[in-house]
């Protein structure tokens, strides 16, 4: 495990052995995730979940581990090597009443199915004034950080994103994990459900319960005067890193996490950086085009006034994802976000 | 050795799945030939009674009427659009009568026929094609999916939900529309995979009109033919005379018994012939020669049914003297709902994209009604 890894978490706890009989125990995402499954299964005889070696395998990532011997073949079931394939059948399946949760292997092995999903799967209740809803969920294992190789290690949200009529959500503790994937599972809408891989193995010692956010809004991981530094997925835990430093660098800095990058949490993000009068943007995509830039442009609009300094992005670089050996130059590091706090105009610097 | 993990030998699917009976015929298999005699090559498909030949007919001679109906509406400004399905009526009637009410359609935008067929109101069925709304019918009320306009991306939906009547012990069939050219669509691949590995209770109806637009099947496939496909499935095929309503309503009806039966899928093709051009907007003669649409002209599905029919005793010229003024009513219903203006709501625009329009959804639709009341106040002091 990567020490970013086992940094992630609000309340993890110093040893993950350390289990006390009556209290909650630590829990790694993925199997928070597996968690949801089963209890989304077992509560939801409608509830089915297909994909890539999801059966008797357990998924490449075990989130789906058990799951088949324990509901059966007809509830959870691997399917021919076919994306499109497995989100058309899941809106065929969610049009005669099953809720449907599918699993792409990895992002950029979504992308065969970036028709159905964009024409078919976000469309479909607006194709048909309301008459046909589709609650499916695709789960998509996203961002790199684990040494993948190419096509692994995509951050594909801004595809998602741009598209009306699908939620987007990203968790960034294994307890949100759980929490959001049951609440994305009992959503009317179809939610692509982006799983941070790097963060699979993180753990954090919680109850998992659906109680608590719900799915569209934003929450504050740490609460701070000085800077609103804004996170999701994967760079949740690097942010909480960065606010760490940078508070002893004598910066209070407030992280929050968006969870739902579709619809946005304005409400949430506005009243933070009108607080604080600055904010920092990070992510490991591309900062071209980017998720960042709808952030900033949004709370430019909403919090003009209110700013201390321009809103800044700390982005992987405008480049196809790297190799292994060269990822660690283009994913987001605590010092790039302090660097990008140091620049935020503070009174008696030059930035 | 991994632990409670199975030793198995690999199974070639060719010791689970025979090739006997997966192939097609080379020649279409006709109940009804272009004269109106028995078809010589009717291959197993099972005659249909007097009475589903004459609704053949019958709904052959609406559609038709209403397909006119519809192309004159377009030239006059009334639709925005309108591929028409004249000369592949047997196909879309033929089918569509073969289904049962339980069982559900996923047409394409050519298809309109088969939707007035299934029993969609024209006003509905057309609201697409006018320019009203995207589908203006509601598919669990008619079971009939939205029209495919991005073409074979209809197939996987057909087949998910097919398996999901399958799960749910459902007795339910999905047909699926598609042409030629959607043969060669990935979805239409993925699809038939599917079908075949789950066994789901689906029937490809591959409408083979000869083009893409304007490339023609030469351009589309290397195959003997697309029903000869199937075979690299596992999923029985047949190649028909899409021309011969009985052989169309025939073939459908048994891959809907099949796969109610459990049977699984069926893959047929109809070899058909698209009259008019692709849409009004197409000029076909840029492609095709006349001579090529006259010789089809001659295979007429409706004239060939009605020749049968009056040799056989079961049309005279009274019941087509009353189906022709049965048509006439359908023209002038279509004619008079067509030519009610479209009501059009901008404040719906942001109604369908989510269960409940979001927040800056809603804060949009404020924007856009807002603009609209300044804009009618401004051209009110003139009015």
């Amino acid at each position: 495990m990567s020490a970013a890894a086992s940094a992630a978490g609000t309340s993890t706890t110093g040893t993950s052995d350390s289990r006390a009989a009556a209290g909650p125990a630590p829990v790694t995402m993925a199997a928070a995730l597996n968690q949801a499954l089963a209890d989304s299964l077992a509560a939801d005889e409608r509830v089915v979940v297909f994909g890539e070696d999801v059966g008797t395998l357990g998924g490449v990532f075990r989130v789906t581990d058990g799951l088949a011997a324990r509901f059966g073949d007809d509830r959870v079931f691997d399917t021919p090597l076919a994306e499109a394939g497995i989100v058309g059948t899941a809106i065929g399946m969610a049009m005669n009443g099953l809720v449907p949760v599918v699993e792409m292997q990895f992002d950029a092995f979504a992308y065969p199915a970036f028709e159905q999903v964009t024409s078919h799967l976000a469309k479909l209740r607006n194709r048909t004034r309301g008459r046909l809803a589709l609650p499916v969920v695709i789960r998509v294992p996203f961002g790199g950080g684990i040494g993948g190789v190419e096509h692994h290690s995509d951050s594909s949200e801004a595809y998602y994103t741009h598209t009306p009529g699908l939620r987007v959500v990203t968790p960034g503790t294994p307890g949100d994990a759980y929490r959001l994937l049951r609440q994305a599972i009992g959503c009317p809408d179809p939610v692509i459900f982006l799983e941070p891989k790097r963060r699979y193995w993180s753990k954090e010692t919680t109850v998992l319960t659906q109680d608590g956010p719900p799915i569209d809004r934003a929450v504050v991981r740490r609460p701070g005067r000085d800077v609103t530094l804004i996170g999701y997925g994967g760079m949740v835990a690097t942010a909480l890193e960065a606010a760490e430093a940078a508070a002893e660098e004598g910066w209070d800095v407030e992280v929050i996490d968006v969870r739902s990058l579709s619809p946005f949490d304005d409400q949430t993000l506005a009243e933070s950086v009108r607080r604080t009068g600055r904010a920092v943007i990070v992510h490991e995509a591309a900062g071209f085009a980017g998720y960042g830039a709808e952030v900033a442009a949004r709370l430019t609009e909403q919090c003009f006034h209110h700013l201390e300094a321009p809103i800044l992005r700390v982005t992987g670089f405008d480049i196809p994802y790297p190799p292994p050996h060269l990822e660690r130059f283009h994913l987001p590091s605590t010092d790039r976000i302090l660097d990008a706090i140091a620049r935020l105009q503070w009174e008696g610097s030059n930035a | 050795m991994l632990k409670g993990v199975a030793v198995r030998t690999l199974v070639h699917p060719s010791e689970t799945t025979p090739a006997d009976g997966l192939l097609p015929s080379a020649a279409p298999l006709q109940l009804i030939d272009q004269d109106g005699r028995p078809g010589e090559n009717p291959g197993a498909l099972h005659f249909p009674p007097p009475d589903v030949l004459r609704e053949l007919y019958r709904r052959m001679v609406l559609g038709r009427r209403f397909d006119a109906q519809a192309t004159a509406l377009t030239k006059q400004g009334r639709l925005a659009v309108y591929p028409s399905s004249h000369g592949q009526d047997a196909c879309q009637v033929g089918a569509v009568l073969a289904l049962r009410g339980q069982d559900w359609l996923f047409p394409t935008y050519r298809d309109t026929v088969a939707l007035i067929t299934r029993g969609v109101p024209a006003e509905e069925g057309l609201a697409l094609l006018r320019g009203e709304w995207h589908c203006g019918y509601d598919p669990y009320k008619y079971r009939v999916a939205p029209q495919c306009t991005p073409l074979a991306t209809n197939a996987p939906h057909a087949v998910g939900f097919a398996h999901a009547a399958r799960l749910r012990k459902q007795d339910q069939v999905a047909l699926v529309l598609v042409g030629d050219g959607a043969t060669s669509e990935g979805d239409t691949h993925e699809a038939l995979n599917f079908a075949a590995v789950w066994k789901a209770p689906v029937v490809f109806l591959v409408q083979n009109n000869g083009y893409a637009i304007s490339v023609p099947l030469a351009k589309q496939t290397a195959a003997p033919s697309l029903a000869a496909k199937g075979i690299g499935y596992g999923i029985p095929s047949l190649l028909i005379d899409g021309n011969d309503a009985a052989a169309v309503y025939a073939a459908v009806r048994a891959g809907v018994e099949r796969g109610a039966a459990g049977g699984g899928p069926t893959l047929i093709e109809a070899i058909t012939y698209r009259i008019e051009a692709h849409t009004n907007a197409d000029d076909a003669t840029r492609y095709r020669a006349s001579e090529e649409v006259s010789a089809w002209l001659r295979r007429d599905p409706i004239t060939r049914l009605e020749a049968y029919l009056r040799a056989d005793g079961l049309l005279d010229d009274d019941a087509a003297g009353r189906l022709a003024a049965e048509a006439e009513r359908l023209a002038d219903d279509v004619r008079q709902r067509m030519n009610l203006d479209v009501s059009a709501d901008p404040a719906e625009l942001f109604e369908h994209v989510y269960a409940r329009p979001t927040a800056a959804l809603q804060r949009q639709r404020a924007e856009l009604l807002a603009e609209l009341r300044e804009l009618a106040e401004l051209e009110e002091p003139a009015t």
